[in-house]
This record gives C-alpha cells, structure tokens and sequence, in this order.
C-alpha cells in the first residue's frame, strides 16, 4: 500500500471539511490567476475609471453642473464602480473558466471529489474576489476627486456582493457554453456594455423621455445601479430599494440553479 | 469475504451525441495490485473507458466500481481512490510547478501542510522539486509528464491510470519512468496503463486487455497472450556479405541485407540447430535480435487492422 494513509473522510463532517479544503483551494487559485496577470485585470480598470472621473466628471461634469440634486461627479461615482464589478466579476469567470476548458486543467478538476456545487461556488468567489478589489480601486481613485459618503453600510455593500454574484454567474454559463475565445466576448461586448451605459450610470432617468424610461425599466442594470446608489446617497430616483434586493438576489439563484444543473448533467463540460 | 477489485466494469457503453457507439457494452476486471495494460488502436474506446472512471466523460450504460464503490452511488468517494495521468498536458502553464501539484492535492480535501509535504514528496521523488517555482511552461516534455505524474499521486491514490504516459518522451525518461511505475506498483498501486509503446506493455504488465472497436477482443495475462505465438521472426547480422540466402529448411530464411538474414522459427523448434547448420555452411553470426516487438504481431493479429498496426510499427519504432 501508499506510505501515507490519506484515507476517506469518512464522516458527513469530514466530508463538508474536505469540500471546505477544495473552495478554498479553487479560490486562491482564482485570485492566483488574477493578481499574476494585474496589468490585465486589475489596472484597466483604474485607468479607465480616472478618465471617467476626469472627462465625464472633472471637464463636462462642471458644464452640466447637478444631476438630481447632486454634483454630477459625486453622481456618477456609485454607477461607474457598478460597472467595474459587473464587467469584472463577469469577465473573470467567463475568461477564466474557458480558459481552463480551452487547455483542459478543468479535467484536474473534475476528476477530483470536488462536487460540482464547490467547483461553481470556487469559480464565482473567484469573479467575486475581483469583483470587490476593483470596486476598492475604483472607490480609492473616486475618492481623490469625491467625497465619498455612505448613506446605507447594508445597502451598498449587500448590492455590491449581490451585483458581483449574479454577474460572475452570468459569466460562468457563458464560460460553460462557450466554444471559442470570440463566444466569451459577444456577450460583454453587445449586452453588458450596452444595457449597462444605458442603466442610469451617467444620468438619472427623470431626464429621459416617458418612452425611454418605461424602457430602461427592464433593464436589469438600472436597479442594481439605482439601488447602489442609494446606499450612497439614500437616493434611488423612482426605483424600490427592497425590490431591487429581492428581484437581484433571484437572478443569483436562478442563475445558480440554472448552472449548477448544466453541471450535473454535464452539459458543457463532460462528453 | 472476498477482496473487492480495484476496477470492475459491466455493460459498459456509451453512445456520443452524434450517435457514434465508442463503446459496445465492455466487462473489465482489474485485481488489487495489478499493473494492467489496456491496448487498442486509434479510436478504439481506451480514452472513452478511463474517461468515464474518471467521470470526463458521461456513460450511456452499464456499471463501474472502483474498490466495490459504485460510481453512480458514490463517485465522490471512488474519485478519492484514482490518480489519472492523462494523454495530453492539461495544466496551465502560466502555473508555477509546485502550484499546480499543491492545488490538486487542495482539491483532494488536503490541508495547506498535508499538501505542502505531500507536493514535496513528489515533486522530489519525479526530480522537480529544483523545479517549482517556475512555471511549468518552462519545463521540458518529459518534465511536464512527470509533472503531470507527480499531481495524480499527490493524494495517495490506490488506483493509477495512465493515457499514453511516454508519448513523446526520449527512450531514457521512458526508461526511468518505467522503473518509477514499477516501484510504485511494488508498493501496492494498482496500475492501469493504455500505451502506443507494446514493448512498454511487455515489459511492465502482468495482465493485458485489447480493445477494439468497442469491444474487448483479448483479456488474459501477458504471459498467455505471448504464449499465443507461434513463430517469432530473429533478424541475425553476419560477419561476411553473402549473395542469396542459405538453403536451412524447415527454417524460413531470407536475405534482407549482404550482411543480415532474418530466420523464422516456431516455438517448438531449437536455436542451436539453427546456428549449426549455418556454421556448417561457414556463415558466422555477429549479432542476433527479435525482428519485432512479439506482442506487436499478436496485437496486429487480434485488432486485424492494417492501418492501426501501421501506426503501431511507427509508434512503436
């Protein structure tokens, strides 16, 4: 026999440890990834959010001058670190879970007892992982032009955690049925960026006309972005705080549920 | 109570999504402690059979256990149980050699020190431990094999399977790798391994299956199986050029080269008469060799496909 005896957990208890042992192993992993290529992941975000500040803020924000009530640049600081954790959180998880489709090393994986439940829960707390450090960037580079205040403590960072959650989910089924690299950036590219600039980030939906903002109402963005904001300022135009939570929050489980059935019946990933 | 098999698979079938059947309802027995080869050509069902044990690929039929464990009862725990080295790199390379071995043993539910001293130990036991800060991509082939290697053991596995695990390395890795298996299978492991290399199979395996379009056509010891040969073909190399091949009846005998002769003979029939009569005709042998791998012939013979046998003599080569 093997000289070492890593016998098997024999215990319900020993085998919730050793899932424990498998999350957080996948999670280092992830945030491993992220940090070893930073000048992809966690610098492009800093730059593009200082020009945001800069052009929309500090140059044409003075032009505009307030947006519902408040300075335009305080305004846009809640929807623009929205952004960078939706496009983050999402682009984390899509890239790196295909990546590890594309070459394979999922297969170390999967043919561990690490159940499918912790593999998506590793990946997500990856997407999540990123999610938050560049939330905490963007708010850094925010605050050398804004005051930052917080209205809601619960608020803003329960609808950041929700936001980064659903959003590294999203990224995951795309990473789950993708085939090629260009299949994990149409979505980014022609849904995410579209819906999330027209999500409330640079404007309040009182200036638009009647049409477009009965519209903009099924626009998913619109109440994360809304919501968030109001854990800054406690204002969130005509969009429901509470409802905004619960409807984000179900995304998470469907999301969830949805994935983690693909998962179990190996669509995607096994053959 | 008797002790369960390491693998034991029944019916086993699976049918892909384009309704091609890679397997045709297989049965399989692999006892505690073997070191088993599983043979095939090209597309024959190898891969799609280790890929279900190891739960990449999904079944369409049929039952595996792995130490009595019923995969469909509780894979978790048969997974626990199997180290699996497979064909082709699946690693990242951008991962550093000792991330990539501590990682997997994470996965198996190893602590961070367990893990660390059980990366360790293999790291140095495959001679990478020098390694492990750099990332794998500046590794050699036969270094990433036995990267690839060094991560299926790191949880102590009583069953290891390995896809083709020399594919591609020189003849010396694929020597010191062998005799690496060899000690891990004298320590208990039970080793299942799939490999173009028959004389790989030859000189590692106690007992042999061949697959072959989905189906089994040979399952039995490799001293029966070679036992199956009648002739083997000696390929002699001479000291003075001859113009045509001796006359050596029953012998068959050919000139292949001036200088090399190559001469069938069946099992029954005796070496040394074979060089006396060549002595008495005054053709003196410098050298002696097996035209071929002996288990190649067979593996020709069973699998009767002469594409596949011609990849074999190449692969083989």
């Amino acid at each position: 026999m093997p000289q070492d005896d890593l016998s098997i957990p024999s215990s319900r208890r020993a085998v919730f440890d050793a899932n424990l042992v498998a999350f957080r192993t996948l999670l280092l992993k992830e945030i491993r990834r992220f940090l070893r290529i930073w000048p992809q992941t966690l610098i492009p975000p800093a730059i593009s959010m200082a020009l945001y500040f800069a052009i929309f803020g500090a140059i044409i924000g003075r032009r505009i001058g307030e947006m519902a009530g408040f300075d335009y640049m305080e305004f846009i600081v809640p929807g623009l670190i929205m952004m960078s954790v939706i496009t983050n959180a999402y682009a984390n998880v899509s890239a790196s879970f295909f990546s590890a489709k594309f070459q394979k090393s999922i297969e170390a994986l999967m043919v561990s007892p690490t159940p499918n439940s912790v593999m998506l829960a590793g990946f997500v707390a990856g997407g999540v992982a990123r999610g938050l450090a560049v939330a905490a960037i963007v708010t850094v580079m925010a605050a050398f032009f804004v005051e930052i205040r917080i209205h809601n403590w619960f608020v803003t960072l329960g609808m950041l955690l929700l936001t980064a959650i659903v959003f590294s989910l999203a990224g995951f089924l795309n990473g789950l049925f993708a085939d090629k690299f260009d299949d994990i950036s149409i979505i980014p590219a022609f849904v995410l960026t579209p819906l999330t600039y027209l999500g409330g980030v640079f404007y309040a939906l009182e200036l638009l006309p009647d049409f477009w903002r009965t519209l903009s109402y099924f626009n998913p963005i619109v109440y994360v972005v809304s919501s968030f904001r109001y854990g800054f300022f406690g204002y969130s135009g005509d969009v429901p705080v509470a409802a905004s939570f619960l409807a984000v929050a179900a995304f998470a489980g469907v999301f969830w549920g949805l994935s983690l059935w693909f998962l179990n019946r190996g669509i995607g990933l096994r053959t | 109570m008797t002790e369960p098999k390491a693998l034991s698979i029944h019916g086993l079938k699976k049918v892909y999504a384009g309704g091609f059947e890679a397997l045709k309802g297989i049965d399989l027995t692999v006892e505690q402690g073997d070191f088993f080869a599983l043979l095939g050509p090209n597309g024959a069902g190898k891969s799609t059979t280790i890929g279900i044990i190891c739960s990449l690929v999904v079944k369409t039929a049929g039952a595996v256990e792995i130490f009595g464990i019923d995969i469909d009862r509780d894979f978790a725990a048969a997974k626990r149980l199997i180290g699996v080295v497979p064909q082709e790199f699946n690693f990242s390379i951008f991962e550093r050699v000792g991330d990539i071995v501590e990682t997997q043993a994470g996965f198996y539910g190893l602590r961070h020190e367990q893990a660390a001293r059980q990366t360790e130990k293999y790291l140095r036991k495959l001679g990478l431990w020098d390694k492990r800060n750099e990332q794998a991509r500046h590794l050699s082939g036969g270094m990433k094999r036995r990267l690839m290697i060094a991560r299926a053991l790191v949880h102590e596995p009583r069953l290891l399977i390995l896809d083709e695990p020399t594919a591609g390395v020189d003849i010396e890795i694929r020597r010191s790798m062998w005799s690496f298996l060899r000690e891990m299978n004298e320590a208990g492991t039970t080793i299942i391994l799939t490999t173009h290399y028959l004389e790989e199979a030859e000189s590692l395996c106690r007992n042999i299956a061949i697959i072959d379009h989905g189906e089994i056509v040979e399952n039995t010891t490799m001293r029966a199986l070679l036992q199956q040969l009648s002739t083997e073909t000696l390929v002699l190399d001479l000291a003075e050029p001859l113009t045509e091949a001796p006359e050596l009846a029953p012998y068959g005998v050919r000139r292949i080269e001036p200088t090399r002769l190559e001469v069938d003979i069946a099992r029954e029939q005796d070496l040394n008469e074979v060089f006396q009569r060549l002595d008495a005709v005054g053709i003196r042998v410098r050298s002696m060799r097996n035209k071929s791998n002996r288990l190649e012939q067979l593996f020709v013979a069973l699998t009767q496909s002469e594409g596949s046998a011609e990849t074999l003599v190449h692969a083989a080569g």
